[in-house]
């Protein structure tokens, strides 16, 4: 099935059924270090496990980085 | 938000105690200060601060040749009507006074127009007395729109409209308000106004602020001095003056210093400001407002305006006539006050040419 | 009384601001913001490379702290408008500082896009900290729009050039209800005491410490300097004598009528 991360398109194996928790282990991300936007709506860590990833979802990944000025 | 609640706030200060308080020590460390807060204001109204005149008008002088250069404009006022609905006790215009009263019509305006604009002049006040009947909104507009063929600057000097009514004579031609709290002690207000549609204080109060709301170019305000105690009256004028520069950027907003004058009827001011105290104030103000206009009309005595004009002057009147009309066919009506600098316009601009200023007639072009 | 600087419904004692930007090591954060004593600080938020997944930064960050995310990649109000809630929905609280860039040879703001955010975010109940070129008018619109503070630049970010539009920033300081927050530009602790003397309300230093030699002892510094300027501003600069008096007298003429 194919969707987009972070502007990429990409191939990923659906399985028993994809939540956006087994995506960031597929990945090696550790959960609590990111924060992600599916679909346009911001979903909060509590529904990770919840949420299954179907055809044409996008999703973004983002993360707290230094900044300033 | 309107200036009442800064007025109400300051209102409750104590200003004798406060003046009592002020020391030289007081007044130099303002003297010497860039920006003067609203404290450093009344420090410079203070009786301490009396004995540093000449210091104050060294600044003064300075910060006016920075913000307006040697130039100075001149304009003329013209009574249009003298019809009154107040009482103001120390005017000569009061209801109570009983003179024939007149008022201009649109081919007697003319004429008075022709007359003025021979004399060189671009900027001209216009003036009613105080009544809606006798001079509507439909009156003033009508003698903008044949005014301002005469002349590219007008002001007005009327009863306080309403927003939409100021922007209806903005759309005819008038760029400037001129209106005077005349006193902003509200007891001492309710006093000398006892009837008539003046007795509003609050809405006198707040026609500066509807004059920017308009979108008035220039707003013109001031106590009349003598009708309060005079330190806190040009505290309150400036503080008033502060607030609508604050808020209203676009607008320009000056500051005049009208003394009472003799007229018809008896009045007693309430407090006497005597020539030390006037140029303190105006140099006070300038010290404050850097950038505010300050008007200097022909209420003062020749000798007097000319040693005024290089403490912060940047207006000024010639040759007014205070009476309805009054150029076209000069003759002894009854005034609203008396003048007392009575040179003709030739004459204040040969005297600014010799002090070093360009008389300035128009500010700008109607296009 | 306690001198402390209110902001949207945080009273702070520090008034230096200090941002995670740019540190050679992460792990100089903590300590360096320790020795900033900073109660704000801000970070940012990218894409993960999952190629070198960073840190998140919000783990070196004290937690007495108030987050504030900025913008920055924004290039309109409206991705503006986007990070703001997405970091709020992650956890940072519900301050933002407002950073739109659509110029990337300067990295100058554009002001307009900022009001715009600053508005939309204001009515959502963010406690937005907007960061403007200095300009009076535009200061005036993110008052009336709802805006916590006001943070002018002093130079282009990342320039460590100082207080350039001192000018501009002074009549910010004069005409603005709000908070100014001098942001970008300040490059030494002179030039952050400069501009608390002059009466802006914080300053926010991030590279000029983040690429100090030594960031800890640089964030003392500033901490210091801005203290300096704090109270050297509220003492009142001495009288600085403006006046002369050889010129010619103005109000001789008062005394000869006494006479």
């Amino acid at each position: 099935m194919k969707i987009t991360v972070n502007g990429k398109e990409e191939d990923v194996e659906v399985g028993l059924g994809l939540t956006i928790v087994d995506y960031l282990e597929s990945k090696d991300l550790e959960p609590g270090r990111v924060v992600i936007e599916h679909n346009g709506q911001v979903v909060k860590q509590e529904e990770w496990e919840q949420i299954e990833l179907a055809e044409d979802d996008t999703l973004e990944i983002l993360n707290f980085v230094g900044g300033g000025e | 938000m309107s200036f009442y609640q800064e007025y109400s706030q300051f209102n409750q200060l104590d200003f004798n105690s406060f003046f009592k308080e002020v020391n030289s020590a007081d007044v130099e460390r303002v003297l010497g200060k860039e920006r003067l807060t609203k404290k450093d204001f009344l420090t410079l109204l203070s009786p301490a601060a009396s004995n540093y005149l000449e210091e104050m008008a060294q600044q003064a002088s300075k910060l006016t040749l920075q913000h307006f250069g040697r130039t100075m404009l001149l304009y003329l006022p013209l009574y249009l009507a003298d019809y009154c609905v107040n009482q103001c006790l120390y005017c000569g215009f009061s209801v109570k006074n009983k003179f024939e009263r007149s008022k201009l019509d649109l081919t007697e305006i003319e004429e008075e127009a022709k007359a003025i604009a021979e004399k060189g002049i671009k900027h001209l006040l216009i003036l009613t007395g105080e009544s809606r009947k006798h001079s509507p909104v439909s009156y003033l507009k009508e003698s903008v729109l044949l005014l301002k063929e005469y002349f590219p600057c007008l002001s007005i000097e009327v009863y306080p409209l309403e927003v939409a009514e100021y922007q209806e004579l903005i759309a005819a031609g008038v760029e400037g308000l001129t209106i005077y709290q005349e006193v902003y002690d509200q007891d001492i207000y309710e006093e000398v106004h006892p009837d008539g549609p003046k007795s509003d204080y609050l809405y006198r109060l707040d026609a500066p602020e509807r004059g920017c709301q308009a979108g008035m170019r220039q707003v013109n305000i001031g106590a009349l001095l003598g009708l309060g105690q005079w330190r806190e009256e040009a505290f309150f004028a400036g503080l008033h003056a502060k607030y609508l520069q604050d808020k209203y950027l676009e607008t320009e907003v000056n500051l005049s210093v009208p003394r009472l004058r003799p007229h018809l009827g008896n009045f007693q001011p309430n407090s006497i400001v005597g020539d030390s105290q006037l140029v303190q104030i105006l140099l006070a103000y300038r010290l404050f407002l850097p950038r505010a206009g300050l008007n200097l009309s022909t209420r003062e005595r020749a000798e007097l305006r000319d040693n005024l004009l290089p403490l912060g002057i940047t207006k000024i009147s010639a040759e007014s006539s205070t009476e309805v009309g009054g150029y076209a066919e000069p003759q002894e009506g009854t005034n609203q006050f008396d003048i007392s600098d009575d040179r003709d316009v030739d004459e204040i601009s040969k005297l600014l040419d010799n002090k070093g200023y360009q008389t300035v007639f128009k500010n700008w072009h109607r296009i | 009384m306690a001198d402390r600087l209110l902001i949207g419904d945080k009273e702070l004692d520090s008034r230096l601001f200090t941002g995670t930007g740019k540190f050679a090591n992460q792990n100089l954060i903590p300590e360096t913001i320790k020795a900033a004593r900073s109660q704000v600080v801000t970070m940012a938020l990218r894409r993960v490379n999952f190629d070198s997944p960073q840190q998140n930064v919000i783990n070196y960050i004290p937690e007495d702290c108030v987050l504030l995310p900025n913008t920055s990649g924004a290039r309109t109000a409206e991705e503006a408008v986007r990070i703001a809630r997405i970091a709020e929905a992650a956890g940072c609280g519900n301050w933002v500082k407002i950073e739109v860039v659509s110029d990337n040879k300067y990295l100058l703001p554009d002001n307009q896009e900022t009001i715009k955010a600053t508005e939309i975010l204001a009515k959502e109940g963010f406690v937005v900290l907007p960061y403007v070129s200095p300009d009076l008018m535009v200061a005036k619109r993110l008052e009336e729009v709802g805006a916590a503070a006001v943070m002018p630049l002093g130079a282009p970010i990342g320039s460590n050039r100082g207080l350039k539009t001192k000018e501009m920033v002074r009549i910010l300081i004069e005409e603005i209800e709000l908070p100014i927050v001098v942001d970008a530009g300040i490059g030494k602790p002179s030039q952050a005491a400069e501009a608390m003397e002059m009466g802006a309300d914080a300053v926010l230093v991030n590279t000029a410490i983040a690429t100090a030699k030594d960031p800890v002892v640089m964030g003392d510094a500033f901490a210091a300097a801005v203290e300096a300027g704090r109270k050297a501003y509220l003492a009142g600069t001495g009288a600085v004598k403006k006046y002369a008096s050889a010129s010619s007298p103005l109000t001789g003429f008062l005394k000869e009528d006494q006479g």
